[in-house]
């Protein structure tokens, strides 16, 4: 298990970096790109073998931010792709990170229904 | 080409630019890492003390892992929809978005900001506006890292 204080450690860290890039390139990176850089860059360090060391050391500070999405997303393709070869290519990725996924759009959904814009 | 009330146009305009950097506040960078850090740090606790207990129940680390972001994302929506998200997300920037939550939290605040289009072309297309990007990018290069593997094996 690892321990909560070294998840507070690698998180934190990983959340500095996406602020500093943010208060350098004001108002040209938002929050948007973060959420779509921090994915895209976990998905490629995992692809490259990067990633894994990260979540060993970290835990949830390394799977909770959302580069630790794109490396679950990695992960799954490359276990699907050594069992079914072409086809796992396609399927792994959704597979690995199907919970999260419907999760997000069917509560993001029913709580916009639910509630009202504040403001 | 320059006539003298271009160049004064110019000045002018230049003052004005300096007056208003003067005017508008300096973003702390030094405060915003450490909100960003602490913030960030303590839901990745949050998501480590989840896993941890499941862990301890005999769940694999996969599952465990899937059920606290599912977990996560129920909490930050939720969150959302009350209106307190966004307000730590004023104070802690990238603490707030770079850890799962802040995913569904633009996934939940894009869509609601468009509730008046409908429920269907309104809140059920809006929910992507982020999401959508964020996949797509995801999905592309997870299916280009199998296809290398692929050819290399």
């Amino acid at each position: 298990m690892v321990p909560l204080y070294m998840a507070f450690l690698v998180g934190g860290l990983l959340c500095v970096i996406g602020q500093i890039i943010m208060d350098a390139t004001k108002p040209t990176i938002t929050p948007g790109h973060i959420l779509v850089g921090y994915i895209t860059g976990g998905a490629i360090l995992s692809g490259l073998g990067l990633y894994q060391p990260l979540v060993n050391l970290g835990g949830a500070g390394a799977t909770v931010p959302l580069s630790g999405f794109g490396h679950l997303l990695v992960q799954g393709t490359l276990k699907a792709v050594e069992q079914k070869g072409l086809l796992g290519a396609f399927s792994g990725g959704v597979e690995a990170a199907a919970a999260g996924i419907t999760a997000a759009i069917v509560f993001g959904y029913v709580v916009a229904v639910i509630f009202n814009p504040k403001g | 080409m320059h006539t003298p009330e271009q160049k004064i146009k110019e000045i002018e305009k230049q003052e004005y630019e300096d007056l208003i950097n003067q005017a508008k506040p300096k973003p702390n960078l030094a405060r915003n890492m450490v909100w960003a850090f602490v913030v960030g740090g303590l839901i990745c606790m949050l998501g480590q003390w989840m896993i941890n207990l499941m862990l301890s129940r005999g769940i694999s680390l996969a599952d465990a892992s899937s059920a606290t972001s599912c977990i996560l994302i129920f909490l930050a929506a939720l969150f959302t929809g009350l209106g307190y998200y966004n307000e730590l997300g004023q104070r802690a920037g990238a603490g707030s978005i770079v850890p799962i939550t802040g995913f569904a939290n633009a996934i939940v605040a894009s869509a609601l900001e468009y509730k008046r289009e409908g429920y269907i072309f309104g809140v059920g297309a809006r929910i992507f506006s982020v999401a959508g990007p964020t996949l797509v990018f995801g999905f592309v290069i997870a299916v280009l890292v199998g296809l290398i593997r692929v050819f290399l094996s």
